[in-house]
């Protein structure tokens, strides 16, 4: 860790925003998991939530309960617990399987053209990864992983899609996500993932959280639709 | 369960309690009332809980017919309201009995109203909240972000209170066409713009631009240089003004996501973001800076 981080900043008139690192890594990612679990036992009700990303976590609260120096000595408190060797290997490991293919993945040819590399390839590398949940936000469920191989990044759409179906497997520079839902998205489609990532009447709703290890495994059409994929949404995709 | 049938939903009525909170980890934003000063009056004066769920009003344009004999409170924008063909006033409570016809017209000052009814509408929980999210598809009376629909009925508890009340006129919300003043608590990465850009941003006055909405105000004005420094995407607190490269600000309200990657300032005062409810687009405002302890101080004051 650097002189500078930790930093401990305001963000609003009940919240503060602390950073643990200049970069994002799995230490980190840790680390931050460790803070969100302090305070949520330690503060009880003087904690409104708290929102962990990439190497920041917002830590928002109740002002008229807590004060801003009293909330800044908790989260030091929590950060004092570091001297605790961190164990970045005890995350969840989650399984996630991919119907990859043109037919699902209406990106994929041209992602593999502009890496020079084949349909075939693209896939292939995309499993090769461990990837880290290193936040959750844009929508419910939606968790940005990270970070691709540089060979398969590819930047943002110029003009987002209206529609992206729910499942979609989408690359956006080094980060990789499935929508967990229909929605409005600028990201590049490879494949498509038949498996829930947010279901608000389940327990828990959302499959992923912030620290989880993610690894990706192709599977053909029959199994796509065997996994709960359907005809529709398969329909949908290649828009 | 009986209640309030919709006869006209107006333009948009969402169903909103104190909001949903302890879920941004999985992405879901909080909701609640915009402006959290008239929801507090309006469930004052039917003697609710603070967090009881009510309707937030746009504009106007409601029509209920009361199947209950209850009371009820409009507060915030200045609407005409009748019950059957009477005018009544805003700001207090009202009587209602089965068959009475609630009208709530169009606003003629700030825009958005609220009506509580006594022991709140009994709407059902999603994520510990009934308050409605559009855009994430939850809250609401069939718990998926839809606004109120012809046909639809606000459950609510056959209940009474003993006395009728009425909000001082001191206490009621006062519109002008004044620029408004928000306060803003600098924060996250203020640092990081140079002085006279932090001059430029506190002496212009910004305007409320038409594309905004419970999400984010998006203001026009004189454009601030956000700092060049990459951003990684972090959590983002209810007012925010962030400055995305084009530098003209947004402040994020509370359909907000609940991350994202632009620079931010700091954070609007809650109290003025009630405000920032009742201004119609085209209105101007101006930010003046406000240190922390005197934010959470005004903070403890506002509850006493």
């Amino acid at each position: 860790m650097s002189q500078n981080v930790p930093k401990i900043t305001i963000a609003g008139e009940n919240s503060a925003i602390v950073y643990f690192s200049e970069r994002p890594c799995r230490k980190t990612s840790s680390i931050i998991a460790h803070t969100v679990s302090y305070l949520k036992n330690n503060l009880s009700t003087k904690l409104i939530d708290l929102v962990p990303s990439y190497h920041s976590l917002l830590v928002i609260y109740n002002p008229l309960k807590i004060d801003h120096l009293g909330i800044e000595k908790e989260i030091l408190n929590a950060i004092g617990l570091w001297s605790l060797e961190i164990d970045t290997d005890k995350g969840r490991k989650i399984e996630l399987p991919v119907y990859y293919s043109v037919e699902s993945g209406p990106d994929l040819q041209r992602l593999a053209d502009s890496a020079k590399l084949s349909v075939d390839q693209v896939i292939s590398i995309h499993q090769q990864t461990e990837y880290n949940v290193y936040a959750m936000g844009f929508a419910p469920g939606f968790a940005y992983l990270g970070e691709t191989d540089l060979r398969i990044a590819a930047p943002r759409l110029s003009t987002p899609r209206q529609r992206v179906p729910k499942g979609a497997v989408a690359i956006a520079d080094r980060q990789t996500a499935i929508y967990p839902a229909q929605s409005p998205g600028g990201w590049n489609l490879i494949g498509l993932c038949p498996t829930a990532m947010f279901d608000p009447n389940q327990q828990p709703s959302t499959l992923l959280e912030v620290g989880d290890k993610v690894c990706f495994v192709a599977i053909d059409r029959q199994q796509f639709l065997q996994l709960g994929g359907s005809e529709q949404i398969l329909a949908e995709s290649g828009q | 369960m009986k209640g309030f049938k919709v006869i006209n939903p107006g333009m948009l009525s969402l169903i909103q309690d104190a909001g949903r909170y302890g879920f941004h980890r999985m992405g879901i934003t909080t909701g609640g009332p915009f402006d959290s000063y008239s929801f507090t009056w309006a469930n004052q004066l039917c003697e609710n809980q603070d967090s009881a769920a009510c309707l937030e009003i746009l504009a106007g344009g409601l029509v209920l017919e009361s199947q209950i004999k209850t009371q009820v409170a409009i507060t915030g924008a200045d609407v005409p309201i009748k019950i059957n063909d009477n005018q009544v006033e805003g700001w207090c409570t009202q009587t209602v009995v089965p068959g009475d016809r609630i009208s709530i017209g169009y606003a003629t000052a700030g825009c958005r109203a609220y009506f509580a009814v006594v022991g709140g509408i009994q709407s059902p929980l999603i994520f510990g909240s009934a308050s409605t999210v559009v855009r994430e598809g939850l809250g609401g009376l069939h718990k998926n972000g839809q606004p109120l629909q012809q046909g639809d009925i606000l459950p609510c508890h056959t209940k009474q209170i003993a006395n009728m009340h009425s909000i001082p006129e001191q206490h009621r919300l006062i519109f002008n066409t004044d620029v408004t003043e928000v306060r803003m608590v600098l924060g996250y990465q203020y640092t990081q713009f140079s002085a006279s850009q932090l001059d430029q941003f506190f002496s212009a006055e910004y305007t409320i631009s038409p594309q905004s909405d419970r999400m984010g105000y998006r203001l026009k004005g004189p454009a601030i240089k956000p700092p060049n420094s990459e951003m990684l995407s972090e959590g983002i607190c209810l007012g925010a003004v962030q400055l995305p490269a084009d530098g003209q600000p947004i402040i994020l309200l509370c359909d907000r996501q609940t991350i994202g990657g632009y620079p931010k300032l700091g954070s609007v005062l809650s109290l003025d973001i009630a405000k920032l409810a009742q201004l119609m687009p085209g209105r101007k405002l101006r930010f003046t800076p406000i240190d922390i302890d005197r934010a959470q101080n005004l903070l403890r004051q506002s509850t006493q």
